[in-house]
């Protein structure tokens, strides 16, 4: 079952991924129809342990999963619904990414995309939720070592956050877009542990600076910058496919030089900014506001910002 | 148990593991041939630098292309929470401890997490989450987040939570509740010396995830099993 | 939680093939609605559940007047409430409705 919520009419190519509903994402990225969502609503598998909370239930628990195409080629979805639980992993929700996984095993698609919106481990189910991120990271391994890339899309209002952040570490390649964030800590938990001084989380530009899309880009923690479209996003991964580097020991050990030269050239560093002037950026302070136009110009002049890691 | 009790008890003899800014690191004897040790002691933080280091210290046995198993010893904090760790990327360092693991793992280097003291969120998942299988000693204390911070976040009285935690193993830390999640296979006996403890879960080490499995069958995950089972079912169809 | 049944009769069937649709998100102040054609075709089920006890009698006027409006005969409704107001609750049965009468 696949329900268009988007117009028709519009071909949801200008739609914000960001405003995007999983489902209307899902839409848009894949080609048209092809998308069959796997123990989707209709069966009901929700959450067994929210009610001991008292909290509402998701027919999907917040996770759409199945078999789609994209330009043709067989691929695995599975995306994320950031507006419930705040996309966050519980039982359910984590086991359909895990069951998503290990069926790329047997049915070898041309790649495996993952539409992270999230969190991280929802409290109400914490231990089954992080060792669901802990079977979703060895199941990734597995596909990329049996030769599927794994994307990773990020560009919704929760994020990828927490244990979010691990899995779309384990990822081939990572799309983000202005709007999306990669953290392991919230910029709320780092203040109450550390202090406003450590972190003010109520200033939104410093969190963008130390956690958005454009500082990820910029540093190599994502690999491809999209415009926030529906259109940019699939584009984007359909690029990614196409680049993701092997899972083995040689990437292993580029990505271990490139981690270690990170913390030499920029471990001193107090704020973006100086990491950006680092990297040869004329003007730090003007990066938040460049269009994705100019982003792009940005990124093409400075060669750094694409590796063969990960 | 204390970090230097059990690497006595895994190498009566001698071994040269150290811990340098509460990261282990080495190596013993083990059945005609060695056991590496990494991990982290000391409850310390797992930052940038630390996760690093360790991933290198894997990749070393991993380069060296023999067949020796990998114990990753934990009694960690958290993850370290800075402004520097998230601005350095955090995530792709706790994610490339973890591949480094998994590939050393799939690559002939069998790994066993022994978690012997506390371990928390990001630094459990990039560590003792990531071996084949994870053993704990009584005592440990595994949490995603201590019950009074569970009770900030979700407003609910925390007495209500510690009844609630009575009935449900899902939300509450500790390490009775990772067992019966399925996240740890078996508690050790510190009465007995651990280099055999250790052979046996080596000997016993499955070929698949079986973690699920566990959780079904110890009631501390009752769905996730059979749900992966029926997406794995379904996409196949058609 | 509070789980709310209504059942109720309608002239005909809704319009349209679609086997089932799904609207909405479980959030604060929104809900989720599935709708299914599951039921002969002048019946019409609407299943709610809901962490805001007490408004039995206005989720059924909501419903009632859905139904006047809608003649969804033939759909079985489920909804997982997040605490939404009655005219957010209209509004996605409506457009529930009008996803499955294409």
């Amino acid at each position: 079952m696949s329900e268009r919520i988007i117009d028709p009419a519009a071909k949801g190519w200008a739609t914000s991924w960001y405003e995007a509903s999983a489902r209307a994402r899902i839409d848009g990225l894949l080609d048209a129809g092809s998308f069959r969502e796997v123990v989707g609503p209709e069966q009901r598998r929700m959450s067994p342990h929210l009610p001991l909370f008292d909290l509402p239930r998701a027919f999907d628990d917040g996770m759409i999963v199945g078999p789609g195409r994209l330009d043709g080629k067989p691929v695995l979805v599975a995306a994320q619904e950031g507006r419930f639980m705040g996309g966050a992993f519980g039982e359910v929700h984590g086991a359909k990414l895990v069951g998503l996984l290990r069926a790329a095993l047997v049915l070898k698609p041309d790649a495996v995309l993952i539409l992270f919106d999230t969190g991280g481990v929802r409290l109400q189910e914490a231990n089954a939720g992080e060792t669901a991120i802990a079977e979703v990271m060895r199941a990734i391994t597995q596909v990329r070592e049996a030769g599927m890339p794994v994307i990773g899309l990020i560009g919704g209002r929760a994020g990828a956050y927490g244990g979010g952040g691990l899995i779309a570490g384990t990822c081939s390649r990572l799309v983000v877009s202005e709007g999306g964030r990669i953290s392991v800590s919230g910029p709320e938990v780092i203040e109450t542990n550390k202090g406003a001084e450590e972190f003010d989380s109520r200033d939104r530009a410093l969190v963008w600076r130390t956690m958005g899309g454009k500082h990820r880009r910029l540093t190599g923690g994502a690999d491809a910058y999209a415009d926030d479209t529906l259109a940019a996003f699939r584009r984007a991964a359909l690029d990614m496919i196409e680049r993701a580097p092997a899972f083995d020991l040689a990437t292993l050990e580029a990505e271990q030089a490139r981690l270690e030269q990170r913390l030499t050239h920029f471990g001193d560093c107090r704020d973006a900014t100086e990491i950006w002037a680092r990297l040869g950026v004329n003007d730090p302070e003007a990066v938040p506001a460049l269009t994705t136009a100019a982003f792009d110009t940005l990124l093409a002049s400075l060669g750094e910002t694409t590796h063969d890691a990960r | 148990m204390t970090l230097a009790e059990i690497l006595a008890s895994l190498f009566p003899e001698s071994h040269s593991v150290t811990v340098t800014d509460g990261l282990v690191n080495g190596e013993g004897p083990f059945r005609g041939g060695r056991l590496a040790v990494i991990g982290i002691d000391g409850d310390t933080a797992l930052g940038v630098d630390g996760a690093c280091r360790l991933a290198g210290y894997v990749l070393d046995v991993v380069r060296r292309g023999d067949a020796t198993p990998i114990l990753v010893a934990i009694d960690s904090d958290s993850q370290r929470m800075s402004r520097r760790d998230e601005l350095l990327g955090l995530n792709e360092y706790l994610a490339h401890l973890a591949k480094t693991l998994l590939l050393a793992d799939a690559h002939g280097h069998p790994t066993v997490g022994l978690i012997y003291g506390h371990s928390a969120a990001g630094a459990f998942i990039a560590t003792a989450l990531a071996s084949r299988v994870l053993v704990g000693l009584p005592g440990a204390n595994p949490s995603v987040m201590d019950l009074p911070s569970v009770a900030r976040v979700t407003k609910l009285p925390l007495d209500r939570l510690e009844a609630m935690a009575k009935d449900t193993p899902v939300f509450a830390p500790g390490l009775d509740n990772m067992v019966r999640t399925g996240a740890v296979q078996a508690v050790l006996d510190p009465e007995q010396p651990l280099a055999e403890q250790i052979a046996a879960v080596i000997d016993a080490l499955p070929a698949e995830d079986t973690r699920d499995r566990a959780g079904r069958e110890r009631g501390g995950r009752p769905v996730a099993e059979p749900i992966a089972a029926q997406v794995v079912r379904e996409a196949a169809l058609g | 939680m509070e789980k709310l049944t209504f059942r109720h009769t309608t002239q005909r069937a809704l319009a349209g093939a679609k086997a089932q649709a799904i609207t909405g998100v479980v959030a604060s102040g929104n809900l989720e609605v599935l709708l299914e054609r599951a039921l002969p075709a002048t019946e019409c089920t609407v299943e709610i559940e809901t962490p805001i006890r007490g408004y039995g009698e206005v989720w059924a006027a909501v419903v009632a007047d859905f139904v006047a409006r809608a003649q969804p005969g033939g759909l079985r409704i489920t909804i997982n409430d997040g605490g939404a107001r009655p005219d957010t609750v209209s509004l996605r049965l409506l457009q529930g409705a009008r996803l499955m009468e294409v």
